[in-house]
C-alpha cells in the first residue's frame, strides 16, 4: 500500500530535477549571459516602476478564501459518503444515508446563503 | 513481456547483491522519465495543433514552413529557441522563490499523470484514491502560480497571481462537487473501477449536467479562455509569468498544456467511458484500441477547449466569480441531490 505512494515521491523529485536540468544545466551551457541594468528592471510597459509590487490587496480575496474553506471541508466529508452510498442502497438504507447527508448539506447551504445575502460573493 | 523483463532484472540484482528496494526505485525513475517523454511530445503536438486550429478558425494557415509538411516541426524549433534565450531575473525579484515556482508547477503537473489510465494495465499506479488524488494535487498548481506572481516583483504578476488564486479556488468547488455523482454511481474512487462501472452506459448519459459543470470548471482551473482572467493580455500583459523568459517560461508553458491533457483525461475517464470503444479493424490487439480510443477522446476534448477559445469572449472578473459561485455551484449541488434521490428510488 505505502509502496503505491512511492511513485508520488519519485514523480515529484523527477519533475523538480527535470526543471533543474533544463534551466540550470542544459540551458545554462547554451544561452548567452549579457546583463545590462535596463534588462534587469521590472517590466511596466516601458515606464519607470513607481513603488513596490508587494502591495496590500483587497479584502474580497480573503472572503472568497473563507467561503472556499467551508466548502472544501464539506466536500472532504462528502467523498467517503459517496463511495459507500451504493452499499447503503443495497442494504436498503439508501433513504437514511441520503437524508443524513442532506441535513449536513442544508446546514452548509444555509451558511452559503448567508454569505451570499451579506454580499461576500460580490466582486466590488 | 515487460513483466518478464522486470522479473529478470530482480533476479539479476539478487545475484549482484543489490537490494530490491534500489531496483524498485530505479524502475520508478524509468517510468517517470517515460512519462516526461510522453508529456514533452504531447505538449509539442498540442502547441502545434492549437496554432493550426486557431489559424484555420480565423481563415489563416498558421505555421507552414518549419519542417515542410504544415509546419510540423514548429514546436521543436520554438523549444530550441527557448533553451537558447538569455535567462533574465529582474533585480526586484525574490530570486529563490522565483526559481522554485516553475518547479512546483511542473512537478505537480507531472505527478498527476500517475493516475491517468491510458489503457488496461497501462496506468502508472492505480491508486485507490484516484479522483481524490487528482483533486487534491491539482490545486497545488495555484501555490506555484502565487509564488511566481509574488516573487517577480511586478505589479502585473502580483495581480495575475491573486486573481488566479481566487479563480482556481472558486472553481475548485463546482469541479469537486460535479465529480461526486460519478463516484456515487461507481462506488469507488479508483480510476479503473470508474471505467469498469461504465460498461453498460457512459456516465455522460445520466450525468450530462455534471459533465457540463465539470468541463466548465475545468476550463477555469486550467486558465483557458473564456476564463483566462489571470493572464488577460489586454490588461495584465501576461499575468503571473510576465517576468519569466526563456526556458523558465517554457516550463510554465509545458505544465499548462500538460494540465490541459490531464483534465481532459480525467473527464474522459469519469464521463466518456475511459478507454472503451469498438475495435474498428479486427486483427489489431485489444490494448491498441484501448489506447487509441482513450487518446482520441482526450484530444477531442482538448479540441473543444481550443474551439471554445475562438467562440466565447473573455469574461469580466465579477462575471467569472458570479458564474462560479452563483450558477455552477448551485447546479452542481442540485444535480448531486437529484442523483441521490433517483438512486434511492431505483434501488
Amino acid at each position: 500500500m505505502a509502496a503505491d505512494y512511492g511513485y508520488v515521491g519519485v514523480f515529484l523529485i523527477v519533475g523538480v530535477l527535470f526543471v533543474i536540468l533544463n534551466v540550470e544545466v542544459l540551458s545554462r551551457l547554451l544561452r548567452p549571459k549579457r546583463p545590462t541594468p535596463e534588462k534587469l528592471t521590472t517590466y511596466e510597459c516601458g515606464e519607470e516602476p513607481i513603488g513596490g509590487s508587494w502591495i496590500r490587496f483587497h479584502v474580497r480575496y480573503y472572503l472568497y478564501a473563507l467561503v472556499y474553506i467551508v466548502f472544501a471541508v464539506e466536500v472532504i466529508f462528502l467523498y467517503p459518503w459517496a463511495v459507500i452510498f451504493k452499499d447503503f442502497i443495497k442494504e436498503g438504507l439508501g433513504a437514511l444515508a441520503f437524508l443524513e447527508m442532506l441535513v449536513f448539506i442544508i446546514i452548509l447551504l444555509l451558511g452559503f446563503i448567508y454569505a451570499w445575502r451579506k454580499g461576500a460573493l460580490e466582486w466590488v | 513481456m515487460i513483466e518478464q523483463l522486470v522479473q529478470r532484472l530482480y533476479t539479476l540484482s539478487a545475484t549482484w547483491d543489490i537490494p530490491p528496494l534500489v531496483v524498485q526505485l530505479l524502475l520508478m525513475v524509468v517510468v517517470a522519465v517515460i512519462i516526461i517523454l510522453f508529456v514533452s511530445v504531447s505538449v509539442m503536438f498540442l502547441v502545434w495543433w492549437e496554432r493550426k486550429i486557431s489559424a484555420h478558425i480565423q481563415a489563416r494557415f498558421g505555421p507552414m514552413r518549419v519542417g515542410g509538411w504544415h509546419g510540423w516541426a514548429q514546436s521543436i524549433a520554438d523549444g530550441i529557441k527557448l533553451i537558447l534565450k538569455e535567462d533574465i531575473v529582474p533585480q526586484a525579484a525574490d530570486r529563490i522563490i522565483f526559481a522554485l515556482a516553475p518547479m512546483v508547477v511542473f512537478a505537480t503537473a507531472l505527478t498527476l499523470y500517475i493516475i491517468i489510465p491510458f489503457g488496461p494495465g497501462l496506468i502508472v499506479k492505480d491508486l485507490n484514491i484516484g479522483v481524490l488524488f487528482y483533486i487534491s494535487l491539482s490545486s497545488l498548481t495555484v501555490v506555484g502560480i502565487v509564488m511566481a506572481g509574488w516573487s517577480s516583483g511586478n505589479k502585473y504578476s502580483a495581480l495575475g497571481a491573486l486573481r488566479s488564486a481566487a479563480q482556481v479556488v472558486s472553481y475548485e468547488v463546482p469541479l469537486v462537487v460535479s465529480v461526486l455523482p460519478v463516484i456515487m454511481l461507481a462506488g469507488s474512487l479508483r480510476m479503473t473501477d470508474i471505467i469498469a462501472a461504465q460498461e453498460k452506459i457512459w456516465f455522460i448519459v445520466p450525468q450530462v449536467v455534471a459533465f457540463l459543470t465539470f468541463f466548465t470548471a475545468a476550463l477555469a482551473e486550467t486558465n483557458r479562455l473564456p476564463f483566462d482572467i489571470p493572464e488577460a493580455e489586454s490588461e495584465l500583459v501576461a499575468g503571473f509569468h510576465v517576468e519569466y523568459s526563456g526556458i523558465r517560461f517554457a516550463m510554465f508553458f509545458m505544465a499548462e498544456y500538460a494540465n490541459m491533457f490531464t483534465v481532459s483525461a480525467i473527464a474522459v475517464t469519469c464521463f466518456l467511458g475511459g478507454w472503451r470503444g469498438p475495435a474498428l479493424v479486427p486483427f489489431l490487439p485489444e490494448k491498441f484500441w484501448a489506447v487509441f480510443w482513450f487518446l482520441t477522446k482526450t484530444y477531442f476534448l482538448i479540441f473543444v477547449m481550443i474551439w471554445l477559445r475562438w467562440t466565447l469572449a473573455r469574461l469580466r472578473v465579477d462575471q467569472l466569480m458570479n458564474l462560479g459561485w452563483k450558477v455552477l455551484l448551485p447546479i452542481a449541488f442540485l444535480n448531486l441531490g437529484v442523483t441521490g434521490v433517483v438512486m434511492v428510488l431505483l434501488g
